[in-house]
């Protein structure tokens, strides 16, 4: 059986995109055989992030519809084994999704995958509520500003009450905090709200902090998830983030303004 | 467009009912002094519902009405009346109302001092049953909607911000108030709201309202208590 992961947020651009992708092709680095699902219909992005999109025929929309069967519309990805993407319709709407249809997919995908990561659409609309209500765990993706805290508590709220683990009483969806954006020298000059700030407010469990980072837009520009890019700050704390998501204990990197040593501070860096 | 001046509602309140075994005037007066004098402000313009269901005899109404009032107290009706008795009642004005469970429950006479040899007692008491309480063990997320109807409501938890929680009781929280709390939702003034950190956007008592600008000061994110006094919001400590 997979475990059904859900990315969201409520809020719009704070990094589910790339979030699912990263996590997603960090998991299947790991061994695990994963499918990233795009639930944003008619505004398909997932296939972009992971540079796939010339490389889709048939959609989420049409396996459910019966128009075509999964092994015909899954995209297997290029660099990764076990990394299989789902993607999104960019013809159709919201509405095309049917709880019925989504569940059954969900259950054929369940018996091949380890995981499904669900990319959920911004909003707490029939399109997010269809990707958050089959899940068992919940990434849920913060920027540390007001607006998109908010939006979080929200989503967290919806989680707790309109998901199947919560009609059906079962145990509560797990869920896990994702900070991204986050800018140490900013929250030091108090322009953005801290780690600790954003925990005390949501009050869920921390999975990962990732840092404001340019690699994060050259790698969405280039159709690599962030997390290949090994060097780079962002894709470090993807790392991270999907050893404490398998149940590691990992120490929490980059939250603290890096201190200049004497040469960059001579030479300027 | 409504035309309408008027609405009428129902309501609860809480009245006191006074039990007598004998409703001679004599003895019903120098009992209720006797009661009254333990708390005269407590009973000050009470108003009073007479219990009738223990007593055999015929009352005359518009007299123990005058009394009533001399004693400062307002009797506003009879209950447990036999239907003779609702009929005097209403000649002298007064409401005949139904009995309450505890009124019934609790006939336990209690003998005064003044008069044991008689087997005449005051027992005064309030109707209805006391609140019960709606406990929700979670936070309360933005969006959510919380409402203890008749009922105090305790959140163990945090309530975030645009998240509201109702009660026409108390409220309790145990964790941040970021949202908004509205206490004695049915128009009682005497609830209160108690929280453990108040950071709220909005408490309001009995319709009495303050915005989180009004609570910035010495018990912003503070254990706080809110309460209603003469028509006004006062914070005070929690403890």
């Amino acid at each position: 059986m997979a475990k059904i992961i859900v990315v969201t947020s409520g809020k719009g651009g704070v990094g589910k995109t790339t979030s699912s992708a990263a996590i997603g092709t960090g998991l299947a680095l790991k061994g695990h055989k994963t499918v990233i699902i795009d639930f944003d219909i008619g505004l398909r992005n997932l296939d972009l992030i992971m540079g796939c999109e010339r490389r889709v025929v048939y959609d989420f929309v049409n396996v459910i519809n019966g128009e075509a069967n999964l092994k015909q519309t899954l995209i297997k990805d290029k660099r990764i084994d076990n990394l299989f993407i789902l993607p999104a319709s960019q013809t159709r709407d919201k509405d095309a999704l049917t709880k019925e249809g989504v569940e059954r997919v969900l259950n054929e995908l369940s018996k091949d995958f380890d995981f499904i990561l669900c990319d959920s659409p911004a909003g707490i609309e029939s399109g997010a509520m269809m990707a958050l209500y089959f899940a068992d765990e919940a990434v849920v993706v913060t920027n540390p500003e007001v607006s998109s805290v908010r939006d979080s508590d929200r989503i967290l709220g919806m989680l707790s009450s309109k998901s199947r683990r919560a009609e059906q009483g079962l145990d509560s969806i797990k869920e896990h905090l994702l900070l991204t954006r986050y800018n140490p020298e900013r929250v030091e000059k108090g322009e953005m709200l801290s780690v600790e700030d954003v925990k005390e407010i949501l009050s869920i469990d921390l999975i990962g902090v990732i840092p404001e980072s340019q690699a994060v837009l050259n790698a969405s520009n280039s159709g690599q998830p962030v997390i290949l890019d090994k060097d780079s700050d962002a894709g470090q704390a993807y790392l991270d983030t999907v050893d404490r998501l398998l149940g590691e204990n990992v120490p929490f990197r980059f939250l603290t303004v890096e201190k200049k040593g004497l040469l960059k501070r001579i030479f300027g860096g | 467009m409504s035309d309408q001046s008027l609405e009428l509602k129902g309501s609860l309140f809480p009245l006191s009912v006074l039990s007598c075994t004998d409703l001679s005037l004599a003895v019903v007066k120098s009992q209720l002094e006797h009661k009254l004098a333990q708390a005269p402000a407590f009973f000050y313009q009470a108003p009073i519902v007479l219990n009738l269901s223990d007593s055999q005899q015929t009352p005359d109404f518009s007299a123990i009405k005058q009394l009533f009032s001399q004693l400062n107290l307002v009797l506003v009706g009879v209950c447990g009346a036999s239907s003779e008795h609702k009929q005097l009642a209403q000649q002298a004005g007064l409401a005949v109302l139904q009995l309450g469970k505890t009124a019934k429950a609790s006939q336990a006479a209690e003998p005064t001092a003044t008069a044991p040899s008689r087997q005449t007692s005051v027992v005064t008491n309030n109707v209805p049953v006391p609140m019960d309480s709606k406990i929700v063990e979670q936070t309360v997320r933005s969006g959510q909607q919380i409402y203890a109807k008749g009922a105090d409501l305790v959140i163990k938890g945090t309530v975030g911000a645009g998240a509201e929680v109702i009660a026409d009781g108390n409220i309790h929280i145990y964790g941040t108030l970021r949202g908004k709390a509205i206490a004695g939702a049915a128009g009682d003034s005497s609830k209160r709201i108690f929280c453990y950190n108040l950071q709220a956007e909005l408490v309001s008592i009995a319709g009495n309202y303050w915005l989180s600008e009004s609570l910035q000061g010495n018990f912003w994110g503070k254990p706080a208590c809110v309460r209603l006094q003469d028509d006004q919001l006062v914070l005070a400590d929690l403890v």
